[in-house]
């Protein structure tokens, strides 16, 4: 049990490390730069151009392919289990799993006949 | 344990601060970024209870792709990105507060009803409990037909995906 959260106390000085790095950096950033404040340099940067204001209603495809990534996400997290345990869960388990993407497989199929992954 | 209950309330108080900020700031992509740190912590909190499998599983689905999907939700609609301080507020505070405090209430009845004087036996076992080699023995032998029917949900919402892009 203790062995376990060791593990784990690494992860967390880790992220702690990380933390006070980026603190650091822009604290001394901070400290010794100038500070001569103008309008100017308070616009987004776009690449050398004023930025044209607001944002633009993004595409709807977009969020088509999100949902997507999140469906065969979950899929992937079905696989781990399964992957780390395959000798034990023998033939049985990998029919199991065959069935499983199969089915999923179909969808992908229904999406790609629909043409939802083209981009028109 | 004692470290344990110190870094669970240390999780706790940050999650909540974090989940106000959800609905307190004023950004909604700032929302959005407050949301994770709400979900990680939930994600700390597992590894927290030895459930190593459903820790990362938490980072990779919520943190990974539904925060994603949330994202781009956020960019499909219309309102610029304003500061703005009336725009996402309205009237409806006090009533939403009472309603988030009843939730609390039910909940915490209901948890300290079911678990209230239930221990964790913390240990080896515990954590081996929690291990993907675990998770997946239960789910290839006892739990195989909710297994399956868990592709037939991703197919239908696979579907309905697709059949949503196709009206635009």
């Amino acid at each position: 049990m203790t062995e376990f959260y060791r593990e784990y106390l690494a992860v967390a000085v880790l992220i702690g490390a990380a933390l006070a790095l980026v603190g650091l950096m822009l604290g001394v950033g901070k400290l010794i730069r100038p500070v001569r404040p103008q309008a100017d340099k308070y616009i987004t940067y776009e690449a050398g151009s004023d930025p044209v204001g607001g944002w633009g209603q993004s595409n709807v495809r977009y969020y088509v392919y999100a949902l997507l990534f999140v469906i065969f996400d979950v899929e992937a997290v079905f696989i781990f289990p399964w992957a780390v345990g395959l000798e034990p869960l023998g033939i049985f388990g990998l029919v199991e799993m065959v069935v499983f993407i199969l089915i999923l497989v179909l969808g992908l199929v229904y999406a790609w006949r629909k043409g939802v992954l083209r981009w028109a | 344990m004692w470290g344990q209950q110190v870094v669970f309330w240390l999780l706790a108080i940050a999650m909540g601060a974090a989940a106000i900020g959800v609905v307190r700031s004023r950004d909604v992509v700032h929302s959005v970024l407050f949301l994770v740190v709400v979900l990680a912590g939930a994600a700390a909190q597992y590894i927290l209870l030895a459930a190593e499998f459903v820790a990362w599983v938490q980072v990779l689905i919520y943190i990974g792709a539904v925060v994603v999907l949330f994202l781009f939700g956020v960019m499909l609609t219309r309102s610029p990105m304003g500061h703005d301080s009336n725009r996402l507020d309205n009237d409806q505070r006090w009533a939403a507060g009472v309603v988030a405090l009843l939730i609390f209430g039910v909940l915490t009845a209901l948890l300290v009803d079911a678990f209230g004087g239930q221990q964790i036996n913390f240990g080896p076992e515990l954590v081996a409990q929690g291990s993907p080699q675990a998770i997946g023995s239960d789910l290839f032998r006892t739990f195989i037909v909710p297994f399956e029917v868990v592709s037939m949900l991703l197919l239908a919402a696979l579907v309905g995906a697709v059949v949503m892009a196709r009206k635009d």
